[in-house]
C-alpha cells in the first residue's frame, strides 16, 4: 500500500480519487473506517463525501471512526496527510487542522468551479505549486465556509496555503464562494504534514473534465510521499 | 406593551423517520452509550413578543409556529412560556 | 365523520365495489383486512396502469440492442465490449406538492433504487421539474423545496445530478410535476432481475427499519386527485434517510459482485406486498413470508401496516440458503440492518402471517397479474377547433431587441444555474458535457464510450395539439443528444396527465401516446420503460398535458472535443442547419411571452427530414466546436445563448424579423473557424461572432452586457 484512502459510511469519492492518484502515479487502496491498522501507508487521504450522513454536525461522528486513531499517529509522526472537502471536515473536527467549517454563506450547497490562488508552497498540498499561481478546481459543499478563533495566528504562521479569489487572482467579497473568513479555501498544520481544502482537485484532473489545474495538489501529495515536506 | 419571553421547541412529528437521531443513537452506543434508547433532533427558538397581555402573546407565537416556525406536514412543536 | 369514512373498507382503500368483487372471486372468499390492503394497492393506477396499460402497446422496445425492456425495473440497453445501460424514469408530484423537500427527496432514492436494482452502479440522474408563475410565494416555496430536496438527497447519497428541465404555467400551480430520471451502467454478467425461480430460496429484507411512512401512499397520493385541504394528508409523509441508501447501494452492488443474489426488488409502492408478490409472481412461484422477522421502527404496527408501508431505503434479496449467512455478515459490515423474512416455495400463494396467525394467503401473480384493465371512454376536446384557428400574430417587423430582452428575462429560458450549481454534477468525474447545454454528455471510463443524455417535455405544445406536441418532444431530445456526438439509442418516458376519467385528458393520453410511439419509429428508438403518471387534478382543474421523455444517446468514440455553448471564438461563423422556418408560433415564447397567449396549432414534423438532421448533427458534433438546438425562442435566443456562454457577441445578417423567433422543430446553429461546415447537410451562413453586440441588422441590437445581466437574473431575481 502506498496511499491509504480512507472510506467512511458515506463517504462517495473515494473512486476519484484513486482515479487521480493513479494519474499522478501513486497507488493506492481504499481503507474500511473500521479498520485499525495503517501501518503499509506512506500517505493518508480522507476523501469528499458525506461520511455518517453528515449528521450531528460534519465530521463529528466520523472522528470516533476506529481508523482515526491511526490517522491521528501516522499524522502526528508526519505521514503525509490530506483531506479533500468532507475529508478536511474531519480532520478539522479531529483537531489536526485548525478551524471549522460551518453552513455556506448563502444557505445553499454550491457546485461549481472557483479559482484559488496559492499562498505558500510550504504544504506537502502545495511543493510542487508556485506562490500566487491561479487554480481552477471545482467547489462543491454545502459546509464549506472557513472559520477560526484565532486566525490572526494561523495567518501569522503561514498555515493558509489557498484562497479564493478570481480569475486574476484578486480576492474580495465577489470572489468569495461560500464567506470563509480571509477567503480561506486550504490549510496546512505546523508540521506542514497534513492539508485540508474545499475544492476538489480530483475533478480538476483531465482536460475532458474541463480543468487540470488540480493536478500540481494531487501531484505535490504524492510528491511528498517519499520527500519530507519542508 | 410588555414583552413576553417564549421557548419553541420543534421535533420530528412522532412515528415519522428520524434518520438523524437514528444515526446519532448509533454513534453514541458505538462509543460505549449503550443505555441510550432513542435520539431525537429538534430545533429551539427563542422569542420575545410585544403584547398588551400574556393570553395574545401566546396566540401569536402559536400562529407563528402554524404558519411558518414549524412544517405541519412533519412538525410538532411545544411552547413554553420563559420568565 | 365524512361519507368517505362510513363506506366499507374497500371504498375507503380507493376500491370500486366491482374490483372488490373480483377479489373475492379470485380468493373465493371475503378477503382478510391484509390481503384487502394488499390488492387495494397493487390495483391502484399507480401501481397497476389500470388505464393506461391499453394503449402502452403502441410503444416498441423492439431493436436488437435492447436488452431489457419494459416490465422490469429499469430498461437496459447494450453498449458492446460487456457493457450495458439501465434507464428509468418516475414521477413524484403529489407527494412533492404535499412536502416538497421529502417528496422530492424520495423521488430521487426511489429512482436510484431501482436502478441498481438491476446490478447497475448509478451514475447520474436528471429532474425535469414544472410549476406554477413564480410571483405566487407558494410556487417559489415549492421550487425551493423541491430543488434542496433534489440536492439534498441526491449530494448526499453520492449520484451527480446532471440538471434536468423547467417549465412554468398556471396549471401547475396546484399541482407541480416532479419527474426524475437515472441512468446507470453495469457489466452484462452483472444483470440481476426480479423473478425467484428456485424452490428454497430465502427472502432477505435490507436497509432501513419499516415504520407507518407512507401507508397508502400509492392509492392515496398517486391515485386519486387533490382537492383543498388535503395537504392535512400527513401519515403519507416519507422521509428519505440519503446516508441509509448509500450503504445500500454499495452493499448491493457488492452482493452482485459476489453472485450472491438470484434475484432482487427493491421495495417502492406498496412495500412488501409489492416486492414479496412481484419476486414470487415473476418466477411462477409462491413465497411464505413470515411479518415478525421484520424489523420494524414502531413495534406496534398491523400486519396491514408492515405489507403497505413505504419506508425508504429497503430491497428485498432473493438469495440461496447457503448464502444467507454471507449475505447477512456482507450486510453488518455495510452497517445495514437484514432479516430473512420468508421463503420461496412452489407456489402458486403467497402466505403471509403475522403474531402466528394467518393474515394473508394470495395467488402471488394475482395482484399483479390480474389487476383490472380499464378501457377509459376518451373524447377529443370540443374547443380544439376554436383554439386551433386563433393564429399567433407576430408583426413583420418585430424588434429584436425589445422581444430578446423580454424572452432571456423568462425564468423558463434564462440561465437556470441558481437550480444546478446546488446539485453535485461532478461526482465519479464522468461529466464531458453538464448542465446548462442542450445534452448531457458522460464518458465510461476506460472505453472510447460515451452516453448522451436528454430530458425534455412542452406541454403547452401537447395541450394545444397532444398527438404533434408529443411527438416533437421526442424529436427535440434526439436532436438534444445528437448535438454532443451521440445517437439516440433508448427512450423512457413520463406520461404526466390529468384525471383519466375525464374523457378529454384520456383524449389527450392516446393521441400523446401514438404521437410519440411514431416519432420514435421514426428514429428506431425503442422505449425500454416509462410511467404514468394519472390524477394531475386538484379542485377539477387538470394539468397540461404533460408527458416528459429521457432521451439516451450513444457514441463511440466520443467526439474528442465535444460541442458546448461556450466554445464560440471571434471570428467564427456562424450557420443555420436544418429545415426551412414554417412560421411556427403556435406555444411559442414569443406568443407566451410577448402576447400572454396559448393559441394554434403546432408545426408536424417530417419524420424522413428529423432522421436526416439528427445524424447529420451527430456527425458534426465530432467537428464542430459549438452546435445548438434552437427551440424556445427560437434563432434569436439560441444565439444570445451561445454569445453569453462564450462571452463574445456576433452579427448577422438581416432577416425577417419573425424568423429570429420561429420555433420550426429540428433546426440547429452550428458555430465553426472553417469557412464550410463540413456536412453534406444544407447550411447557410447567417453572420459572424465577434464584438461585444448582438448585431440582428435591421431587426435591431443589444450588448452582450446587458442581454447576459437579464439571462443570468431571470430566475434569481424572482425568488429573492
Amino acid at each position: 500500500m502506498t496511499v491509504a484512502v480512507v472510506v467512511f459510511p458515506g463517504t462517495n469519492c473515494e473512486h476519484d480519487i484513486v482515479h487521480a492518484l493513479d494519474l499522478a502515479g501513486a497507488e493506492s487502496e481504499l481503507v474500511w473506517h473500521t479498520d485499525t491498522d495503517l501501518s503499509g501507508a506512506m500517505g493518508v487521504v480522507l476523501p469528499g463525501g458525506f461520511a455518517h450522513g453528515d449528521y450531528l454536525r460534519t465530521g463529528a461522528i466520523a472522528r470516533f471512526s476506529p481508523i482515526m486513531a491511526e490517522v491521528e499517529r501516522l499524522a502526528i509522526e508526519g505521514t503525509p496527510t490530506l483531506g479533500i472537502c468532507n475529508g478536511f471536515q474531519i480532520l478539522c473536527e479531529a483537531g489536526l487542522l485548525p478551524g471549522a467549517l460551518v453552513a455556506n454563506r448563502d444557505l445553499a450547497f454550491i457546485c461549481k468551479p472557483v479559482h484559488l490562488r496559492v499562498e505558500s508552497t510550504e504544504s506537502i498540498l502545495t511543493r510542487s505549486a508556485t506562490v500566487g499561481q491561479v487554480l481552477e478546481i471545482p467547489l462543491n459543499s454545502y459546509e464549506g465556509n472557513y472559520v477560526a478563533a484565532d486566525l490572526d495566528a494561523i495567518e501569522a504562521d503561514g498555515d493558509v496555503i489557498l484562497r479564493y479569489c478570481d480569475a486574476t487572482g484578486r480576492s474580495d467579497e465577489t470572489s468569495n464562494p461560500n464567506g470563509s473568513m480571509n477567503a480561506i479555501a486550504g490549510i496546512t498544520n505546523r508540521g506542514r504534514n497534513v492539508a485540508g481544502l474545499m475544492p476538489h482537485p480530483e475533478r480538476a484532473s483531465e482536460s475532458i473534465l474541463g480543468s487540470e489545474d488540480g493536478m500540481v495538489l494531487i501531484e505535490s501529495f504524492v510528491a511528498s510521499l517519499t520527500v519530507p515536506a519542508t | 406593551m410588555t414583552a413576553f419571553r417564549y421557548r419553541v421547541t420543534i421535533n420530528r412529528k412522532r412515528g415519522l423517520s428520524d434518520p438523524e437521531g437514528a444515526t446519532t443513537r448509533k454513534a453514541l452506543q458505538d462509543l460505549g452509550f449503550i443505555s441510550v434508547e432513542s435520539v431525537s433532533f429538534g430545533r429551539i427558538l427563542d422569542l420575545e413578543v410585544d403584547s398588551s397581555d400574556a393570553e395574545t402573546a401566546q396566540a401569536e407565537v402559536e400562529a407563528m409556529c402554524a404558519k411558518l416556525l414549524a412544517n405541519p406536514v412533519m412538525e410538532d412543536f411545544t411552547i413554553e412560556a420563559v420568565s | 365523520m365524512t361519507a368517505k369514512d362510513q363506506a366499507p373498507p374497500h371504498i375507503q382503500l380507493g376500491m370500486t365495489d366491482e374490483e372488490y368483487e373480483h377479489v373475492i372471486e379470485i380468493l373465493g372468499r371475503e378477503p382478510m383486512a391484509a390481503e384487502l390492503a394488499m390488492y387495494s394497492v397493487m390495483w391502484s393506477e399507480h401501481c397497476s396502469y389500470k388505464s393506461s396499460r391499453a394503449h402502452l402497446g403502441a410503444f416498441s422496445a423492439d431493436q436488437p440492442w435492447v436488452v431489457v425492456g419494459p416490465g422490469e425495473n429499469a430498461g437496459v440497453v447494450d453498449l458492446g465490449d460487456g457493457w450495458l445501460a439501465a434507464l428509468r424514469i418516475e414521477s413524484h408530484n403529489h407527494p412533492s406538492y404535499v412536502e416538497p423537500y421529502q417528496g422530492a427527496a424520495t423521488g430521487v432514492g426511489g429512482i436510484l433504487r431501482d436502478v441498481f436494482t438491476m446490478g447497475a452502479r448509478p451514475i447520474a440522474v436528471w429532474d425535469p421539474l414544472r410549476f406554477g408563475p413564480l410571483d405566487e410565494p407558494r410556487n417559489r416555496y415549492l421550487l425551493e423545496g423541491v430543488v434542496s430536496g433534489i440536492a439534498g438527497y441526491g449530494n448526499a447519497v453520492g449520484v451527480p445530478t446532471l440538471g434536468g428541465e423547467i417549465e412554468f404555467a398556471d396549471r401547475f400551480s396546484q399541482n407541480p410535476l416532479v419527474n426524475v430520471m437515472a441512468l446507470g451502467i453495469l457489466q452484462r454478467d452483472q444483470l440481476v432481475l426480479s423473478a425467484a425461480s428456485e424452490v428454497g430460496s430465502l427472502a432477505i429484507l435490507l436497509g432501513n427499519a419499516t415504520g407507518r411512512d407512507g401507508i397508502g401512499g400509492a392509492s392515496i397520493l398517486a391515485s386519486a386527485s387533490f382537492e383543498e385541504g388535503d395537504e392535512e394528508k400527513r401519515p403519507n409523509v416519507q422521509v428519505g434517510d440519503p446516508f441509509e441508501e448509500k450503504k445500500l447501494i454499495e452493499a448491493c452492488l457488492e452482493l452482485y459482485d459476489r453472485g450472491l443474489v438470484e434475484a432482487i426488488q427493491d421495495l417502492g409502492a406498496a412495500g412488501i406486498s409489492c416486492a414479496t408478490s412481484e419476486t414470487a409472481g415473476n418466477g411462477g412461484r409462491g413465497m411464505e413470508v413470515d411479518l415478525d422477522r421484520v424489523h420494524l421502527r414502531e413495534p406496534d404496527m398491523t400486519a396491514g401496516e408492515i405489507l403497505m408501508s413505504e419506508s425508504q431505503e429497503r430491497m428485498l434479496a432473493i438469495v440461496r440458503p447457503e448464502d444467507e449467512a454471507e449475505v447477512l455478515a456482507l450486510a453488518k459490515r455495510w452497517e445495514i440492518e437484514a432479516s430473512t423474512i420468508g421463503t420461496v416455495t412452489e407456489g402458486p400463494q403467497l402466505v403471509v402471517h403475522h403474531r402466528d396467525e394467518l393474515v394473508a394467503d394470495v395467488p402471488a401473480a394475482s395482484l399483479a397479474d390480474d389487476a383490472p384493465v380499464y378501457h377509459r371512454p376518451f373524447e377529443r376536446p370540443g374547443d380544439l377547433d376554436e383554439i386551433w384557428a386563433r393564429e399567433p400574430e407576430v408583426p413583420p417587423d418585430v424588434d429584436a431587441a425589445a422581444t430578446l430582452r423580454l424572452l432571456l428575462d423568462d425564468p423558463a429560458i434564462g440561465d437556470r444555474s441558481w437550480i444546478w450549481t446546488q446539485y453535485d454534477h461532478m461526482l465519479f468525474l464522468n461529466t464531458v458535457v453538464g448542465p446548462g447545454h442542450d445534452g448531457s454528455l458522460l464518458r465510461i471510463k476506460e472505453t472510447d464510450k460515451g452516453l448522451a443524455v436528454s430530458t425534455d417535455g412542452d406541454a403547452l405544445r401537447t395541450y394545444l395539439d397532444a398527438r404533434r406536441g408529443a411527438a416533437r418532444i421526442v424529436f427535440e431530445s434526439a436532436l438534444n443528444v445528437a448535438v454532443t456526438g451521440a445517437r439516440p439509442y433508448a427512450l423512457v418516458d413520463n406520461l404526466n396527465f390529468g384525471n383519466p376519467e375525464v374523457p378529454e385528458v384520456m383524449w389527450q393520453f392516446v393521441e400523446a401516446v401514438e404521437g410519440m410511439a411514431w416519432a420514435c419509429g421514426e428514429l428506431d428508438v425503442p422505449v425500454v420503460g416509462g410511467n404514468v403518471s394519472f390524477y394531475n387534478q386538484t379542485d377539477g382543474v387538470d394539468i397540461y398535458p404533460a408527458p416528459v421523455v429521457g432521451m439516451l444517446g450513444f457514441c463511440e468514440p466520443m467526439p474528442e472535443r465535444p460541442p458546448r455553448l461556450d466554445r464560440a471564438e471571434p471570428g467564427m461563423s456562424i450557420y443555420v442547419l436544418g429545415p426551412e422556418t414554417v412560421g411556427d408560433f403556435a406555444a411559442s415564447a414569443y406568443d407566451r411571452i410577448v402576447n400572454g397567449e396559448l393559441r394554434g396549432r403546432p408545426a408536424d414534423v417530417d419524420g424522413d427530414a428529423a432522421r436526416h438532421v439528427v445524424a447529420a448533427a451527430a456527425t458534426l458534433a465530432h467537428t464542430t466546436p459549438v452546435l445548438h438546438d434552437i427551440s424556445s425562442g427560437g434563432l434569436a435566443v439560441a444565439l444570445a445563448e451561445i454569445a453569453i456562454a462564450s462571452r463574445c457577441g456576433l452579427t448577422v445578417d438581416t432577416m425577417p424579423g419573425p424568423e429570429l423567433f420561429d420555433e420550426t422543430p429540428l433546426r440547429f446553429v452550428a458555430v465553426t473557424h472553417d469557412d464550410e461546415l463540413d456536412t453534406n447537410e444544407p447550411h447557410r451562413r447567417i453572420g459572424t461572432m465577434g464584438g461585444d453586440v448582438l448585431d440582428f441588422g435591421d431587426a435591431g441590437r443589444i450588448d452582450l452586457a446587458e442581454a447576459t445581466e437579464l439571462f443570468r437574473n431571470a430566475l434569481p431575481r424572482r425568488l429573492h
